[in-house]
C-alpha cells in the first residue's frame, strides 16, 4: 500500500475545519488515540494482522466490476467497487477492523459505537466478537424501528444495542449518546466512531482505514482500463466511504470526485440531510467543524433521510475542505429519486444496493453525459428490504 | 451586598471573596425551563437563598456534556422557545444581584461570530462564561474576546487532565477554574469522588483564581464536603433542574434547596 511509505499524516485541521471541540475530560484519550494510532501504523505486526483480516475474514480485496446493466442503459462504461461484498455487507468492516485491533492494542476492554443504518453497529459488532471485546451500541430509536434486522444481528453477535430516545432518534442522538458513555467510561473504553467525523484524530484514521477502498479501486481500473476513471461517485452521510474512494484519487487533478448527499424531500424544504450541498455557515457537531446544518443561534437541525445511514445533519470536516477548495463536489439525491434508483438498479444489475448507496447510483442513472464512472457501492441492501417494500405501493 | 464595581470580571473574584458561606454558592439555573419568565424567578430564588454567583444555562440541541435532566431540560426549554436573546434578559435581570456566568455550548458561541456573541455577553450584564466543549486548545479565540470585553472565560479542569494540560490551563485560567469532579457528564452522585481533595490542591497549585467544584454535587452535606476539601466554591446543576422539574412551584422548590446548600455551607455551626 502507498500509505505505508508516506509519513502518516493525522491532520487536526482540514483548512477552517476539524478541531477538537469535547469536554475536557475526553482530551487525554484523544492524544492517547493519537499516539497509539501513530505507533500501530508504523508496526508491522499491527499493519500486517489488519491487513490478513481484511483479506481472510472480511475478504479483500473486493471486486472491481463493471456494471452490465447500468453501463448499458446510461450509454457509458460505469465499474462498480463491490464494498457490499465485504463480510457483514458494507465498507464498514474496514475501519471496525482497524479500530478494534487498536482498542485492543491499547489495552482497552470495551468498545463503543454509534450506528444510522446498522452497519458500523454491525460491523462493530462483528469484530467485537472476533476479537473477544465487550460491546455496546448506540443507536436512535427510530432507526432500531427501520432498521431491525441489523438490531438482530447486532444481538446475535453478543453486543448491546441501546436504543437512544432523543430529538429525533436518529444517528445525531446515537453519537450523542455514544460520546456521553465515553466521557464517563473513557478509561477503559475506545469509541470506534463510524465515520470520517468527530474530534481530530478521528477524521484522519478513519479515512486512513478506509482508503483501502481507492487504492484496490485505482490499481484495478489501471489493471482493467489502463487508465484512470474520469469520475469517482460516492454516497455521503458522514463521508467514510466516499473519503475512503476519494482519498486514493485526490492527487489524480483529471479525476473528478463527486459526493451524493440525502435531499430527502428536496433542499427547498427542511427535510434534508444534505449539509454540504446546501452550504451555509460552517458549524460543530460531535467535536468538529464541518458543514453543518444549524439555525440562526447555531441549534443543530434535525435531518431527514429515507436512508439511515445518510441521516446526518453534519459531513467529515475535510469533505468541507475538498468542497471549498473545489476538488470534491457535492450534490444531492431526492428520497423518491433514491428509491426509483433502489429498484431500476436491482433489475438492471442483480445487486440490492442500500439505500444509502442507491443515492449515488440515482445520480449516475440521472446524468447523461461521462464517458468512464466509478461508483463506490458501499453496501448492499438487504437491511432495507421492509422499508422500500412499504413504500412501493405507493 | 457591596455594589459591583470594576470589570465585569472582577465582580466575580469579589463574589468568591465575600461569600457568606465557608464556599461561594453557585447554583445551575437553566435558561428558559420550564419557561423564561419561571427560569428568572427560579434565578432570583436562589439569589434570595443564598447564592453568591448563578451559572446560567442556555439551552442547547445536542449537548455533549450534560446528562439526562439537564439535556432533557435543555430540550423542554427550546421546545418551549426559548433563545439566546431571552436566556440574556434572564442574565441582566439577575445580573442586577449576583455575578452571572453563561454556560454555553461552542456552536452557539461561533455561530454569530465569536466577537458579536462576547459583545452580546457583555451587554447582557453578564460577568463570565462557561463553554464546555471549548477545550483549551480551542479556546485563543474566545479567551482574545472575553478579555478585551472584561469578560472570564471559566475552563474546566476534568479528573483526567495531564500535568502538562493543567499547567497550561491554569495559567490561562479567569475567574475561577470549573474542577470536573468525576468522570462523566453532569448528574447527581451518591458520593464525591473521593480524589476532590486532590483534585482541588492540583488546581489550587496551577492557578490563582478562586477553585469551584461541580458535576455530581446535590445534598447540603456533599457541598460542605467539597468546602472542606478546600474548594472555594460549590456548582450544584442537576438536584436543582430536577427540582424544577417535579415540584408544582419550580422557583420555591429550588429556593428551599438552595438555603439548604447555603446552610450546609454556613461558616459557624
Amino acid at each position: 500500500m502507498s500509505a505505508t511509505k508516506q509519513e502518516l499524516l493525522v491532520e487536526h485541521r482540514f483548512g477552517p475545519y476539524g478541531g477538537q471541540f469535547v469536554p475536557e475530560t475526553l482530551m487525554p484519550a484523544l492524544a492517547e488515540l493519537e499516539l497509539a494510532w501513530r505507533s500501530a501504523w508504523a508496526d508491522d505486526s499491527y499493519r500486517s494482522e489488519l491487513a490478513q483480516l481484511l483479506r481472510d475474514f472480511g475478504g479483500r480485496p473486493t471486486p472491481l466490476y463493471r456494471a452490465r446493466g447500468l453501463s448499458e442503459r446510461v450509454g457509458r462504461s460505469v465499474y462498480l467497487k463491490r464494498e457490499d461484498l465485504n463480510h457483514t455487507g458494507s465498507h464498514k468492516l474496514n475501519n471496525a477492523l482497524g479500530q478494534v485491533l487498536l482498542a485492543k492494542r491499547m489495552g482497552k476492554s470495551r468498545v463503543i459505537a454509534e450506528t444510522g443504518a446498522g452497519q458500523h453497529g454491525v460491523a462493530t459488532a462483528t469484530v467485537c466478537a472476533l476479537l473477544g471485546m465487550q460491546c455496546v451500541i448506540y443507536m436512535g430509536r427510530e432507526d432500531t424501528r427501520r432498521q431491525l434486522p441489523n438490531v438482530q444481528r447486532m444481538q446475535l453477535l453478543g453486543a448491546e444495542v441501546q436504543p437512544v430516545d432523543a430529538g429525533s432518534s436518529t444517528l445525531k442522538e446515537a453519537t450523542s449518546a455514544a460520546i456521553r458513555d465515553w466521557v464517563a467510561n473513557v478509561q477503559s473504553t475506545h469509541y470506534v466512531i463510524g465515520s470520517v467525523v468527530g474530534p481530530a484524530p478521528y477524521p484522519a484514521i478513519v479515512r486512513d482505514l478506509q482508503r483501502v477502498i481507492g487504492e484496490e479501486a485505482r490499481a484495478q481500473m489501471l489493471e482493467r482500463e489502463g487508465r484512470l476513471p474520469r469520475r469517482v461517485i460516492a454516497c455521503v452521510g458522514g463521508g467514510s466511504n466516499a473519503m475512503g474512494i476519494f482519498a486514493a484519487f485526490i492527487a489524480d487533478e483529471d479525476v473528478e470526485l463527486i459526493g451524493v448527499e440525502a435531499a430527502g424531500d428536496g433542499l427547498d424544504t427542511a427535510r434534508h440531510g444534505a449539509p454540504l450541498t446546501a452550504g451555509g455557515r460552517a458549524g460543530i457537531l460531535h467535536g468538529t467543524r464541518s458543514a453543518v446544518m444549524q439555525d440562526e443561534e447555531g441549534q443543530i437541525l434535525q435531518a431527514h433521510s429515507i436512508s439511515a445511514g445518510l441521516d446526518y445533519p453534519g459531513a467529515g470536516p475535510q469533505h468541507a475542505h475538498l468542497r471549498d477548495t473545489g476538488r470534491a463536489r457535492y450534490l444531492a439525491v431526492t428520497d423518491e429519486q433514491a428509491l426509483a434508483a433502489f429498484r431500476e438498479f436491482t433489475r438492471l444489475e442483480g445487486i440490492i444496493p442500500a439505500l444509502e448507496t442507491a443515492h449515488a447510483i440515482a445520480w449516475v442513472l440521472a446524468t447523461p453525459d461521462g464517458e468512464l464512472d466509478l461508483v463506490c457501492l458501499s453496501g448492499r441492501g438487504d437491511k432495507d428490504l421492509a422499508q422500500v417494500i412499504d413504500r412501493s405501493d405507493t | 451586598m457591596s455594589e459591583p464595581h470594576g470589570s465585569p470580571g472582577a465582580r466575580i473574584a469579589q463574589a468568591f471573596a465575600s461569600a457568606r458561606g465557608v464556599a461561594a454558592l453557585m447554583p445551575y439555573v437553566m435558561g428558559g425551563y420550564p419557561t423564561l419568565e419561571e427560569s428568572l424567578r427560579i434565578g432570583e430564588a436562589c439569589v434570595g437563598a443564598g447564592a453568591d454567583i448563578i451559572e446560567l444555562g442556555v439551552p442547547y440541541s445536542d449537548p455533549l456534556a450534560d446528562g439526562p435532566v439537564i439535556q432533557e431540560a435543555g430540550t423542554r426549554a427550546l421546545a418551549a422557545g426559548a433563545s439566546l436573546g431571552g436566556v440574556l434578559e434572564v442574565a441582566r435581570s439577575l445580573s442586577a444581584s449576583v455575578p452571572v456566568v453563561l454556560m454555553c455550548y461552542a456552536n452557539m458561541v461561533f455561530a454569530p461570530g465569536v466577537e458579536a456573541f462576547v459583545a452580546r455577553l457583555q451587554r447582557s450584564g453578564a460577568s463570565g462564561l462557561i463553554v464546555p466543549d471549548l477545550p483549551h486548545g480551542e479556546a485563543p479565540e474566545v479567551l482574545a474576546a472575553c478579555d478585551s470585553s472584561g469578560l472570564s472565560l471559566v475552563p474546566l479542569l476534568a479528573p483526567t487532565t495531564t500535568p502538562e494540560r493543567l499547567a497550561e490551563i491554569g495559567a490561562q485560567a479567569r475567574g475561577f477554574l470549573y474542577v470536573v469532579s468525576v468522570l462523566g457528564t453532569t448528574g447527581e452522585r451518591r458520593e464525591l469522588g473521593s480524589s476532590a481533595a486532590q483534585m482541588i490542591a492540583r488546581a489550587r497549585a496551577a492557578s490563582d483564581v478562586p477553585v469551584a467544584l461541580g458535576f455530581g454535587i446535590s445534598t447540603p452535606e456533599q457541598a460542605r464536603h467539597a468546602a472542606d476539601a478546600g474548594a472555594d466554591g460549590v456548582i450544584v446543576g442537576t438536584r436543582l433542574v430536577r427540582a424544577a422539574a417535579e415540584a408544582q412551584h419550580p422557583a420555591e422548590a429550588v429556593g428551599a434547596l438552595v438555603a439548604e446548600l447555603a446552610a450546609g455551607l454556613a461558616p459557624a455551626r
